[in-house]
């Protein structure tokens, strides 16, 4: 599960700079995560300044 | 066809650009937000002495305030003070900072577009030839010879061309900036940094000051940090008496590499310019300076295998031994430092903001007398790993 709160987020780009798996990407409908790239890592969500973004780790996997 | 097209329009790009229209190459600068310049990400500190070594005489108008020193605080509250005795840097307008860059570039002949994607590279037998992308929603398409990406720590220019970017999450520190208005500065000109574990994990707090009531007072902290780093930039402000009556006017995020500079930063036909190559002094997370600096070395060296008619990795790889010999090297040493500075408890912040002075921590920060600064660590035992690094 991903979740992206747009009210809180800033658009600086920062969960894409540290996605390790190239998952991310800021679209003009906000952060999109592309989930066949996505790993549930988590590192996103410590990652944003802002705390817009909760991912709930290896579910289903 | 264009001799060289570049990627984003920060200081990096633009410097590029502006060197290479001026040896009169065909120069295409492209930058995906509507507004160069906006919104920015950064503290907006340079040192004039950095200033000069690029050769720039910025307009009054991207100059906020001039500083003299720095006032660092430990955990404690103690401030060492370092005091230059006359201006030695210049708190930039980064907005205006930025555009005037790019100005310079379009005046010297480069052709700048805002509000231009770039998604994709386009491949002529396998090696790099162009960029697709979308200029004010048209698709397009362009060649170009050379192909630099200066887009930033998010970089997707690279990953897509084929260089594998991806670092160390750990490495990069998330950012959060207020612009403050209506706030008191008790000396405007010093840039305030205040260090501890509960003020800003890893990193550090700043308020750089941009006249007497208004300063730009943001926090980098560890990327992997529960708490957002949002969060800590807001209780400073709360319980600090100076701010907490301000008026905030800008709300800016973003990554700041700290670390992790690339061995090749170069394929066939393409190169790597600024953060999006991790190019930043990794103490204080500072590029404006490293991305121009690496995107003169970027314009000499494509100059030269635009000449010679080679643009291949072997020539480009040029760029590499450039870099690594007049920047990275120094700024490896900087990163040992940084890794000292992120193992320290507020005790031992506390320690060493008794027993250094200002000129010392400048000298730090140059990655100079790092043996003074190993020598205190090595009378705390807890430390000796640490000190043992520096020497």
């Amino acid at each position: 599960m991903f979740k992206w709160n747009k009210n809180k987020c800033l658009r600086c780009g920062g969960c894409i700079s540290v996605c390790p798996n190239d998952a991310l990407e800021l679209t003009e409908h906000g952060i999109v995560r592309d989930e066949k790239k996505c790993i549930n890592c988590g590192i996103c969500e410590l990652f944003c300044p802002v705390g817009a973004i909760k991912v709930k780790k290896n579910e289903n996997k | 066809m264009r001799d060289v097209i570049i990627v984003g329009a920060g200081p990096g790009g633009s410097a590029t650009a502006k060197h290479l229209s001026e040896k009169g190459y065909s120069v295409a600068l492209y930058e995906k937000r509507q507004e160069i310049g906006a919104p920015k990400r950064c503290g907006e500190g340079i040192s004039l002495g950095r200033v000069e070594r690029l050769g720039l005489n910025p307009p009054k108008n991207c100059i906020r305030q001039k500083i003299d020193g720095a006032k660092i605080y430990a955990p404690s509250g103690k401030a060492v003070e370092i005091d230059y005795g006359k201006d030695s840097g210049y708190i930039l307008e980064r907005k205006m900072f930025d555009k005037w860059l790019a100005e310079e570039a379009a005046r010297k002949g480069a052709f700048v577009q805002a509000k231009t994607y770039i998604k994709d590279v386009v491949r002529e037998r396998g090696r790099v030839s162009g960029v697709k992308g979308e200029s004010c929603s048209e698709k397009f398409e362009e060649k170009s010879k050379i192909l630099v990406a200066a887009d930033g720590v998010e970089s997707k220019i690279s990953r897509v061309a084929g260089l594998n970017t991806t670092c160390n999450p750990l490495l990069i520190d998330s950012g959060v900036q207020f612009e403050m208005a209506g706030i008191e500065i008790e000396d405007p000109k010093k840039i305030h940094l205040y260090f501890g574990n509960k003020i800003a994990p890893r990193g550090y707090l700043w308020i750089f000051p941009k006249g007497k009531d208004v300063a730009n007072v943001g926090i980098g902290i560890i990327g992997n940090c529960t708490i957002p780093a949002i969060d800590y930039l807001k209780k400073f402000v709360e319980n600090k008496e100076e701010l907490k009556k301000g008026s905030i006017l800008e709300v800016n995020a973003g990554s700041i590499p700290v670390g992790g500079f690339l061995k090749k930063m170069t394929l066939d036909n393409f190169l790597i310019v600024g953060d999006a190559a991790y190019q930043v002094n990794p103490i204080h997370g500072g590029g404006i300076y490293e991305a121009q600096f690496a995107g003169r070395i970027a314009a000499e060296v494509i100059d030269e295998a635009l000449q010679k008619k080679n643009t291949s990795d072997k020539q480009l790889n040029k760029y590499n031994i450039e870099w690594w010999k007049q920047r990275g090297n120094s700024l490896r040493k900087i990163e040992k430092l940084r890794e000292v500075v992120e193992n320290l408890s507020d005790e031992d912040f506390n320690y060493l903001a008794d027993k250094l002075t200002g000129e010392d921590l400048v000298n730090f920060t140059r990655g100079n007398s790092l043996v003074t600064l190993a020598k205190l660590l090595l009378k705390r035992p807890h430390l000796i790993k640490l000190a043992k690094a520096l020497f």
